[in-house]
């Protein structure tokens, strides 16, 4: 679906005929001395999930909250559905990797705490956000409190944070990274069901190679020391095979071997 | 703890050291410590009387006033020295400064700038409490998890929602542990005040009892002020357990 309303940034460099949800242009990130960002540009397209990919201290997380608005660029400018971002808005969401969840407050005061502070009254927002709770595998669970759940559970609960907010884009800053192994696996396949179901624009920074293929339309590679995007890759032929044989397809596992001989050289 | 297989309740160590007190005391040892009996015999027949519970409403007015001065100044300015490096940079001498200060020492001061009246005592027990208060709340604002603050800023929080929605709870363990430390010496601060401003409350019936050498009424009064500031400790302690399931978790 394409939405009307919003002005495409066509004669941008990106893939013919996908408009673009958010659009990076030379942003340039300095912490004192040291260059974090350089000069970097990159279009993530509408209703597709864009990973962020790349080496630690590469800067995919201070260019995910870049555009989250949490961080400022030194310069260049983010645009989100054509407006410039000055700070964090309601046209995204973001979802943190330690969750970030309000200790003191159970399941539906956190999955409802965005729209409370957007000023959502009570009994509609914890409509809602029961809604949330249902849809990523929580029902049941609304009075729990953070420390009775699972890692994977707590990020089920910060999933349904950012998704009952509805804003365009979500924002995921390595949601995985402090799961176990088994229930990743079943995140990323949920992920990708709430990718065809939401029609809403991911953008997600993962250290994995194998996760970022699995998961991703388009992923974004960046290297390090000053970050810049080294190459964008678009899987084609196996998102649509299904989640049980995406693993054995000679895409993906020839992606996988090509990002990580990309990579290799830059990890000690 | 258990002793021969039977689990003691809480403080029955008091048992002992009052059974100790009662055997000096029975012996005539010295006349500074009568029997605990007598003690107990003397508190029962002067905790109805008028001069008694004059003094006790005295006591307790200029301590809940000194406290509630301490925690409505106290709590937001230690938030607010947490999340203002400028603030913190010009507060945190002085609060370090008094903290560790003989403040009974600047009793005189206050007396010559409020007077000699209650002003000066409430004044004085809230600078006794009000400087822990301050340094745990300041410290319970600075542990609070980046990335709590950052999920306040992303889905939209005013400075104000941030304030009581996020950064108060998150820093609630701190601050009561500071607010029970702070009441402890709130009941130091109303004492001395009132025996070195004006000779009111129970600092007048310590005054007056220890110079008649009426060391049983003296003990009375001494043992009424524990149990209240006991009471009152173990309260904000019980309170402190009741957010316990989250400060290890946030």
């Amino acid at each position: 679906m394409v939405m009307s309303q919003t002005k495409s940034s066509l004669g941008h460099a990106q893939p013919v005929g996908i408009e673009s949800a958010v659009s990076v242009r030379n942003v340039s990130k300095n912490y004192d001395k040291v260059e974090a960002l350089k000069d970097l540009s990159l279009e993530f397209p509408r209703g597709e999930l864009t990973s962020l990919l790349g080496p630690s201290g590469c800067g995919k997380t201070t260019l995910l909250k870049i555009i989250a608005g949490l961080l400022e660029p030194t310069s260049g400018e983010i645009e989100v559905n054509g407006v410039k971002v000055t700070g964090p808005g309601p046209d995204r969401a973001f979802v943190f990797q330690d969750f970030a969840l309000l200790p003191w407050a159970n399941v539906i005061r956190n999955v409802s705490f965005g729209l409370e502070l957007r000023g959502v009254a009570k009994s509609e927002r914890e409509d809602i956000a029961e809604k949330y709770i249902r849809n990523v595998g929580l029902a049941g669970f609304e009075k729990s409190y953070p420390h009775e759940l699972s890692g994977g559970m707590r990020q089920r609960v910060g999933l349904a944070r950012a998704l009952s907010v509805d804003a365009q884009v979500l924002l995921l800053d390595e949601p995985f990274s402090a799961v176990d192994e088994q229930t990743r696996r079943k995140f990323q396949e949920d992920l990708l069901a709430l990718v065809q179901n939401e029609n809403k624009t991911f953008i997600f920074v993962t250290h994995s190679i194998e996760e970022a293929v699995y998961v991703s339309d388009q992923i974004a590679i960046l290297l390090p020391r000053p970050s810049r995007v080294s190459e964008i890759i678009r899987p084609s032929s196996f998102r649509g095979k299904g989640v049980d044989n995406i693993r054995r397809d000679p895409e993906y596992l020839d992606i996988v071997d090509e990002i990580w001989a990309s990579l290799r050289s830059y990890v000690e | 703890m258990t002793l021969f297989g039977y689990k003691l309740p809480g403080m029955s160590s008091l048992l002992l050291w009052g059974l100790l007190w009662e055997i000096i005391g029975q012996t005539g040892y010295t006349f500074f410590v009568p029997p605990l009996s007598e003690v107990f015999a003397t508190l029962f027949e002067i905790i109805g009387t008028p001069a008694f519970l004059k003094a006790m409403s005295e006591t307790a007015y200029a301590f809940f006033a000194g406290v509630f001065f301490a925690i409505t100044i106290g709590i937001p300015t230690g938030i607010m020295m947490g999340k203002n490096r400028l603030l913190d940079e010009l507060l945190l001498p002085w609060v370090n400064i008094f903290l560790s200060a003989p403040l009974t020492a600047l009793v005189p001061v206050l007396m010559v700038l409020f007077g000699f009246g209650m002003k000066s005592i409430i004044i004085t027990t809230t600078l006794f409490a009000i400087w822990i208060i301050i340094l745990n709340a300041r410290a319970g604002v600075m542990q609070i998890n980046r990335s709590l603050i950052e999920m306040g800023r992303s889905f939209g929080a005013t400075p104000l929602d941030a304030f009581y929605k996020i950064y108060f709870w998150a820093a609630l363990p701190e601050i009561l542990g500071g607010v029970r430390i702070g009441i402890i010496r709130a009941v130091k601060g109303v004492i001395i005040g009132q025996l070195l401003i004006s000779i009111v409350g129970f600092g007048a019936l310590f005054e007056l009892y220890s110079s008649n050498f009426l060391m049983s009424h003296f003990w009375a009064v001494l043992i009424v002020l524990f149990a209240m500031a006991f009471t009152i400790s173990e309260l904000l302690a019980y309170l402190e357990r009741r957010v316990s399931y989250y400060a290890a978790k946030r």
